[in-house]
């Protein structure tokens, strides 16, 4: 069994990183907050939302999570902002914002 | 004790490959390699090998898919020439970095241009800085038991990185010599199984290859890597050692022919050492001390032990088989010239630019050469000597 990646950090010398970079477990990205490099952030008008879930199957990068058969708000650690949900929802109750 | 064969050299690899037996081959024709893949896919139909064949429609897909395969844990190999292998060039560096210890067969060729087909060391040491390591030989004989030592090499904990077999084409690729082969089940139990530590097929292990790095990961695993090719050279020792208990032939980093003495050296890489060999037989035979530099492995670059070796010459001259097109030379001159001043040697030495795209470099043109050291010795040298073309209608007399 190799290094889990919560051992590795950015102060882990050369000689301890694991052969070539390589990752022995899954689910690793919910570790690395990918969402930082959002420029523009999705924000759900509530009103508007009819819990159709459009937009969950369209997110690239699985931020709309259902629990109990409705969306919950966004993932925004790891939302990139591309915007696909806010043209993905039919009632225009997803709108997006400058910054993060 | 052997088995006494005539084989070309591409004939003497495929039957290294053919007893080696590894688990997948993606190839790609290109001259002078096309045979390669050839004779394994006869004695794949013939049933004398279980490898698993990939026609790919490229040599990018080539070796993408023997980087696939590496990684899913099979034990994998290749080969390809010239322009084959320039158009690997990205996945060279995959291959490399994710510490995948696959061997191809390299059939040294010109790249284009001018487009041509023949032996000429540019392929090969354009990938010089891809993280491969490489082995060259003289002979068919030398291809053939670098081949049956590539995988010991390559996949050796300490190591991990994958490794080219060049050999020159035409010359040790069509040409057929006369060969000792080593027993099948020599090699067999010489070369072992493959078992690596962790493989994507390991279904006991959740695994990834190739992730993402960011800044604060690249230079660190880049060093790790750097590593793998430092310790390589005790490797490469180690299995020469062990290769001569089955073969009785002995193998170095290097082979010096008549250098112990030589006041005169020439270093070069490949075929032409035969040449060069005979010239420093008939001059040795005149009570002239000519000595012979040949460089088998280049990647590791044994630049403190050359420089030694080297020491004691007076002028040296360092061959070439490709340009840099640096106004300098080529790169084993550049190499070996930084590492006889690291060194600090202080023998003259000269850089000798030969044998592009196919050209002879004869046995007078290497006691030309030879002459031409002497003449340094006596008169100092000058910068005209520094870089200079063997073999080359040259409307200056040199």
């Amino acid at each position: 069994m190799g290094l889990k990646t919560a051992d590795i950090n950015e102060h882990t010398p050369w000689q301890d990183l694991t052969t070539g970079l390589q990752i022995f477990e899954p689910a690793t990205s919910k570790m690395f907050h990918t969402g930082e490099w959002r420029t523009n952030t999705p924000v759900v008008d509530w009103s508007k939302c009819r819990q159709c879930l459009l937009c969950v199957p369209y997110c690239p990068d699985s931020c709309i999570a259902v629990k109990d058969g409705k969306r919950e708000d966004f993932d925004l650690d790891h939302c990139k902002g591309c915007g696909i949900c806010v043209k993905a929802c039919p009632f225009n109750a997803i709108s997006m914002k400058e910054g993060k | 004790m052997g088995i006494k064969e005539r084989m070309s050299g591409n004939e003497a690899v495929a039957y290294a490959m053919k007893q080696v037996n590894p688990d997948v081959m993606p190839a790609f024709p290109i001259t002078p390699s096309t045979e390669l893949p050839q004779f394994v896919a006869n004695y794949i139909s013939n049933g004398q090998m279980d490898t698993e064949f990939i026609p790919v429609e490229s040599e990018h897909s080539s070796m993408s898919a023997a980087i696939g395969a590496e990684a899913a844990g099979a034990r994998t190999m290749t080969a390809t020439s010239s322009c084959g292998l320039a158009f690997m060039w990205e996945v060279l560096y995959v291959a490399a970095s994710n510490r995948l210890p696959l061997a191809m067969a390299v059939v040294n060729r010109a790249l284009s241009g001018p487009i041509n087909i023949n032996a000429e060391h540019s392929d090969s040491m354009g990938a010089r800085d891809s993280g491969w390591l490489q082995i060259y030989a003289e002979t068919n004989q030398e291809a053939y038991d670098n081949w049956i030592q590539a995988y010991r090499i390559s996949e050796h904990k300490d190591v991990l990185l994958p490794i080219m077999i060049c050999q020159d084409g035409f010359i040790t690729s069509h040409a057929v010599q006369n060969i000792e082969l080593i027993e099948d089940e020599k090699v067999k139990a010489f070369v072992g199984e493959y078992k690596p530590e962790h493989y994507l097929l390991n279904t006991n292990e959740t695994m990834a290859i190739g992730p993402y790095a960011n800044g604060p990961y690249c230079m660190e695993a880049k060093r790790a890597q750097a590593q793998g090719m430092i310790n390589a050279k005790q490797v490469i020792l180690d299995v020469a050692a062990e290769f001569a208990s089955i073969s009785g032939r002995k193998y170095g980093l290097f082979e010096e022919y008549f250098l112990e003495d030589a006041d005169y050296a020439l270093v070069a890489i490949g075929s032409a050492c035969g040449n060069i060999k005979d010239a420093v037989d008939e001059l040795r035979a005149k009570g002239i001390k000519a000595g012979l530099l040949k460089v088998r492995v280049f990647r590791p670059f044994p630049g403190e032990e050359m420089a030694e070796a080297l020491r004691h010459c007076k002028v040296v001259a360092i061959m070439d088989r490709a340009e840099s097109y640096s106004s300098q030379g080529g790169p084993l001159g550049a190499e070996l010239m930084a590492a006889m001043y690291r060194a600090g040697v202080t023998s003259k030495a000269i850089n000798v630019i030969y044998g592009l795209n196919g050209r002879d470099m004869t046995v007078s043109m290497v006691e030309d050469i030879y002459a031409h050291l002497a003449e340094i010795d006596k008169r100092g040298l000058r910068s005209e000597d520094h870089y200079n073309y063997i073999g080359l209608r040259d409307k200056e007399v040199r």
